[in-house]
């Protein structure tokens, strides 16, 4: 089958790159790209000449079997798409399901990125977190650069510079992004988040966690809870008031998918903000987190504030945006191919797939059955102890053991009392060098554990002793008997004792 | 006189066995344990020597006979053992140590019925502990042989389930018990070698039943087994140093079983008894998942950008004999200022030890060589994590109830950042349980033979660790 790769418009990403090509080659289908695709994210045609696609042009690449893409397509390219055909794309189908009508009507098996179910198996698709660490990375190079001053914190010749606060706002994908990004550059980076439960990632990423205080305590019924979340919203606004005044750089990224996105950041807390500061909201397309943002602009307040409104912050990393979505395209479409044969299975039975799918055989299929997601946050239900502890027995008294020794040793003194005397002495020996050797070998450490056995294996070849006191034995029956023990058991202590020197000379201490 | 010699040299003998146990617990001291250990025997053989060969001398009636017989069986038994030492490779060492305690075994059986045939009308209690020596003999001669032979590959290393085993073991002890009074009784051969016959059936069919994975609490079993056969025979008899050393050995391995078994989370008589890996079929079909697969290539670039790598070698490694290109590859990051380690399972391999063994031999230092215990709380700082030929000593299945390997305690490999484990198939493990450790999403798998992958590996490190050798 034939795979096509349009041009963007109006997006400088392209839904494959030359090494995402190779591994689409590699799964049996064809690859058409349009003139110029990749140009924007600096693959020039050539590139994927290279390594096995045809160039050719928009038509071509609209007829196509499978089309693969950023961006939804206008309702002139969707003309072109041919019935039975499938489109992989970020189609936003509870925001425009007008636009999946129309697919379906026109025949087209439509799956959407933006469907791709959050369950461990469908990671490696979900480009949604692709974009997300983009955003996140690009936000605060865009922060740094409309920041007139270092991350950094220095002491130089010409004096101390102090290291720039960044506040982020939402931890999501996009907010560690940033907050591992703010971090790289040296910056003194704070997080916040409406789930306490994130604290340990933000940590993990090398930033502090703000807890908004008072959260979370007190909540007993049900009305107390909603109670609660009022009393919240004001506590978290106290946070964030405070931290307007004291931060340099403030990131938000709190973004709900179809709905508008929070307001966390006032007016009157940009106007209490140092001029030169920098806001960028990553939420702009939702009305963003910030009251003064002006979605796909940046501009400066008039009391000095920068405030960066991108909504395309990860079609400005073009090349590494590309790389990512073409990878995750990948792995779709590896998902989708299981004979590698270049033939694209529509598996229903697959719940990614089944969720992915918007539309299939001229009937909308939007929304999907819901799946069990596993890795769904429940904060109120704790995760289930990993292990189950052993129930233990109930406590012997103190007395039981010595009870058990002391009947042990009566029966053990009354049948010795009845053998042979010359046995006595000997058994004697033996329980003591059992004793010896339990306590010697509990300290031998594990990596000695190996030559420890072989020493005792030579050791044990002692029974030659056993046989060479049989070759004194008149009887050349014993005799014969005993050479042959005498061999073995020699055999035994000589390759016992070598292969244990062997191995102890190979350990060695780093000098 | 000449009999307080020898008495003095057994005691001797004795103090220097307990010295090489003591010896061999720490690295400082190992070599001078065996040598210990080397000095008893001499001692021991030597002073046994004076007793049959000269022992009428005194009278002008040496022994030549006996001497002769005896110089010429040690120089067949040095030639033969120092020559099977020095040729065995590190990792067929289990195999050598299984096939070393199954001469024991044997000598055990042959002092028996030496005894026997020189002395048939010894009173009963004689007899009894002639006929105990021979049966732990015997069970030790081919429970060893069936372990080397799994460990070779000669014999399945799937375990050997016949109908109701536990009741044949049981019948075939209780012959023997029989067999034993009738033995006592009569003073005939004809029950002695009854019991030999069934004592080796019995070998046989206690170690095939189990599996290839529970094989280091087999050999150290059979270790010990040797070293009470060894003291049997001296109650046979009545040589004090046969006792003692027996005992010594027959403690040392019952305690290294032990410790193999608590390693493995499983009783003792669980494993003797057998059969592991019965009641695994049903969950080893259930899907996983997807896994990802990796190159050596990206492999390598993974490792140049990590700065603490940790590696989990298992019976894989020994296998491949992959050592070699590790111990390369961890000389070659180190000097590029990435920390290496080893992370090391208690039972990793098919012996106690066998990891740091073919470690040492590829001279990698035994101080960034740690045991389970010390690193698994280090696992979350760390980069990269390489699990090379190990399974189900890194099954995070263990962590949770319900799975055959429920509560062994596992190297929380997964905790790290990026896990790559490189292995020959998707097949499980000996425990016969599928890991979900390889389709988590930090884990990633590196197919083919484990040495052809490191030394791929090698070859795609970038350049430039002259530079940094330099600088260090």
């Amino acid at each position: 089958m034939r795979i096509g790769v349009p041009h963007e418009t109006g997006d400088s990403r392209v839904a494959a790159t030359p090494t995402t090509v190779k591994q689409l080659l590699d799964l049996g289908y064809e690859v058409v790209m349009e003139h110029g695709a990749g140009a924007a994210s600096s693959f020039p045609d050539a590139s994927y000449e290279a390594v096995g696609a045809t160039v050719s042009d928009a038509a071509r690449v609209w007829a196509s079997d499978v089309v693969i893409s950023v961006n939804e397509p206008t309702p002139a390219q969707a003309g072109q798409l041919h019935r039975g055909s499938v489109l992989i794309t970020f189609l936003h189908p509870r925001q425009e399901p007008n636009q999946v009508a129309e697919l379906a009507a026109r025949g087209v098996t439509a799956l959407s990125m933006d469907m791709v179910p959050r369950t461990s198996r469908a990671q490696s698709l979900d480009a949604l977190s692709s974009m997300a660490n983009i955003s996140g990375y690009r936000a605060v190079v865009e922060a740094a650069h409309a920041f007139g001053r270092f991350f950094t914190g220095q002491v130089t010749a010409a004096g101390k510079v102090p290291p720039a606060k960044v506040l982020v706002a939402g931890t999501g994908v996009a907010g560690l992004a940033a907050i591992g990004a703010a971090n790289a550059l040296g910056a003194i980076v704070r997080a916040t988040d409406v789930r306490p439960e994130t604290a340990e990632q933000v940590e993990s990423m090398g930033a502090t966690f703000l807890h908004v205080e008072g959260s979370g305590q007190g909540v007993s019924s049900d009305g107390y809870a909603r109670e609660a979340s009022a009393d919240y919203a004001v506590r978290a606004a106290e946070l964030y008031a405070q931290q307007a005044r004291d931060v340099d750089i403030i990131i938000t990224t709190a973004a709900i998918p179809g709905r508008r996105s929070p307001l966390l950041i006032t007016a009157q807390m940009v106007r209490s903000m140092k001029p030169g500061s920098v806001i960028v909201d990553l939420a702009a397309l939702g009305g963003g987190n910030c009251e003064l943002t002006r979605p796909g602009e940046s501009y400066v307040t008039d009391n000095g504030v920068t405030i960066i409104g991108y909504t395309d912050l990860a079609s400005r990393l073009p090349a590494q945006s590309s790389q990512l979505y073409g990878t995750n395209l990948v792995n779709a479409l590896k998902l989708m191919t299981p004979g590698k044969d270049g033939q694209l299975v529509i598996d229903f039975d697959d719940e990614v797939v089944r969720t992915m799918a918007v539309s299939r055989d001229g009937k909308v299929t939007f929304p999907p059955p819901p799946i069990q997601v596993s890795a769904l946050p429940v904060p109120a239900a704790p995760a289930p102890a990993p292990a189950v502890p052993q129930p233990a027995g109930p406590a012997r008294p103190w007395w039981y053991p010595v009870a058990v020794v002391g009947v042990g040793a009566v029966v053990f003194i009354a049948l010795l009392t009845f053998a042979p005397s010359n046995f006595v002495t000997l058994f004697g020996l033996f329980v003591l060098a059992v004793v010896v050797g339990y306590y010697v070998v509990w300290n031998v450490t594990h990596a000695l554990h190996t030559p420890l056995m072989s020493v005792t294996n030579a050791i044990s070849g002692i029974i030659i002793v056993g046989a060479m006191s049989q070759l004194a034995s008149p009887n050349w029956t014993v005799k014969m008997i005993a050479f042959v023990a005498v061999t073995l058991a020699s055999i035994n202590i000589f390759g016992g004792f070598t292969v244990t020197q062997r191995m102890l000379s190979m350990f060695r201490k780093a000098n | 006189m000449l009999h307080n010699f020898i008495s003095a040299t057994y005691i001797a003998a004795g103090v220097m066995f307990i010295l090489a146990l003591a010896g061999l617990s720490r690295h400082e001291t190992a070599k001078r344990g065996n040598a210990f250990g080397m000095l008893g025997m001499v001692f021991a053989v030597v002073a046994t020597n004076f007793v049959i060969a000269y022992d009428d001398l005194s009278v002008d009636h040496p022994q030549w006979w006996s001497a002769i017989l005896l110089y010429v069986a040690l120089a067949i038994g040095a030639t033969i053992g120092i020559w099977k030492a020095r040729t065995v490779e590190m990792t067929g060492m289990p195999e050598l140590i299984a096939q070393l305690h199954s001469f024991v075994g044997l000598a055990a059986v042959l002092v028996g019925f030496g005894s026997f045939v020189e002395n048939p009308h010894a009173d009963s209690f004689h007899l009894f502990e002639v006929f105990l020596g021979v049966f732990i003999g015997a069970v030790t001669f081919t429970g060893s042989i069936v372990a080397w032979g799994k460990l070779n590959g000669r014999f399945p290393s799937k375990p050997l389930t016949l109908p109701g085993r536990n009741w044949l073991n049981l019948g075939a002890v209780v012959v023997s018990v029989l067999l034993g009074a009738w033995f006592m009784q009569s003073h005939s051969i004809i029950p002695l070698v009854l019991m030999t016959v069934i004592a080796f059936a019995l070998g046989v069919h206690l170690v095939a039943a189990i599996g290839g994975a529970d094989m280091p609490v087999v050999i150290s079993m059979l270790n010990s087994y040797s070293g009470w056969a060894a003291a049997f025979s001296g109650f046979m008899l009545d040589i004090p140093v046969l006792i003692v050393t027996g005992a010594l050995v027959g403690a040392s391995g019952a305690i290294l079983s032990y410790i193999m078994c608590r390693a493995m989370n499983r009783s003792f008589i669980s494993v003797i008894l057998g059969g592991f890996g019965d009641d695994t079929s049903a969950a080893a079909d259930t899907e996983m998942g997807d896994y990802r697969e990796l190159t050596a290539a990206d492999v390598a670039e993974l490792l140049t950008d990590a700065r603490s790598v940790i590696i989990a070698p298992g019976y894989g490694m020994a296998v491949a004999q992959a050592q070699y290109p590790v111990a390369e590859l961890t000389a070659s990051l180190q000097a590029r200022g990435v920390t290496v380690r080893f992370a090391i399972h208690p039972v990793a391999g098919r012996l106690p030890g066998h990891m740091n063994v073919l470690l040492a031999e590829a001279h990698v230092p035994y101080d960034i060589v740690l045991e389970m215990d010390e690193i698994n709380d280090d696992f979350k700082d760390t980069d990269v994590v390489l699990v090379i030929g190990a399974n189900d000593t890194v099954n995070p299945a263990a962590m949770e109830p319900g799975s055959p390997i429920s509560g062994m305690p596992v190297l929380h490999v997964w905790e790290a950042r990026q896990v790559v484990v490189f292995k020959r198939s998707m097949n499980a493990g000996y425990a016969g349980v599928q890991n979900p450790l390889f389709f988590n999403e930090n884990s990633a798998m590196c197919f083919g033979d484990a040495k052809a992958t490191v030394q791929a590996i090698l070859s795609s490190l970038p350049a430039g660790a002259e530079h940094a050798q330099v600088g260090a």
